[in-house]
């Protein structure tokens, strides 16, 4: 799979960085506006296949760690369970973080407590595992063919 | 009045845009058509006031699955016969 040309690759360097903090800003919002957890890491994730389709696989996949989107994936299952055990003295998920409406902040932001911290945790799980996916097909898409990897060289249209 | 002739225009647009879906032979143009009707079916959402699910199938839809059908697509080769494919 060839990068593609110049006008795709500049077009992602210049766009690409603003998926991730759309994304974040989807995922840190979750509680109070639409989207949260698995919208915000979605569009995280689609940074990894814009990577994989500009520049191609070999770049990316050299560049690229497996084990940053497992610490991703296992970071964000540890902390979700976490806050969900760390709310067990009255019942499992209890929101012990939480607020009254009008104590926290002057009303102005609700203090959701551990909902907006489940919402990163299930935001990290879910840009780990769809960046994960993606990889482990684009590898895949190899496996079933005897010869070495093309060369890409030069890009295509 | 005015929100159903919008419903209407974005309804109308993604008929056409699944019609060119399987209209193209080009494979490349037939993925790009299916996000185009996902993203009207994200802008639909929206018009409908599920603005949560707008923004999960302008993700999914628009974004992911078109990029992973657009890898599919170009890691694919006409088989040749000396690795056992059938011509076509």
């Amino acid at each position: 799979m060839n990068p593609l040309s110049v006008v795709v690759r500049t077009v992602c360097d210049l766009f690409a960085w603003f998926m991730i903090v759309f994304g974040v800003n989807v995922l840190l919002h979750g509680y109070v506006t639409p989207g949260g957890g698995f919208q915000g890491g979605a569009i995280i994730a689609t940074f990894i296949a814009f990577l994989l389709v500009a520049y191609g696989g070999r770049r990316v996949a050299s560049r690229v760690n497996d084990r940053l989107f497992d610490l991703f994936e296992e970071v964000g299952l540890l902390v979700f369970f976490i806050l969900a055990f760390l709310g067990l003295p009255v019942t499992f998920f209890f929101n012990f973080l939480a607020k009254p409406l009008a104590e926290s902040a002057g009303g102005f932001i609700p203090g959701v407590g551990t909902v907006a911290l489940m919402s990163v945790a299930v935001g990290l799980e879910v840009t780990g595992a769809l960046s994960l996916i993606i990889l482990t097909m684009h590898r895949g898409i190899r496996m079933f063919r005897g010869e070495d990897l093309e060369p890409e060289t030069g890009h295509d249209r | 009045m005015m929100n159903s002739a919008v419903q209407l225009l974005v309804l109308a647009v993604m008929a056409v845009a699944g019609f060119f879906a399987l209209w193209f032979k080009d494979l490349i143009s037939s993925v790009i058509s299916l996000a185009v009707f996902s993203l009207m079916m994200a802008l639909e959402f929206y018009l409908l006031q599920a603005p949560d699910v707008a923004i999960a199938e302008a993700a999914i839809g628009a974004g992911l699955s078109t990029t992973i059908f657009i890898i599919t697509i170009r890691a694919c080769r006409r088989p040749k016969s000396r690795e056992g494919g059938k011509e076509w």
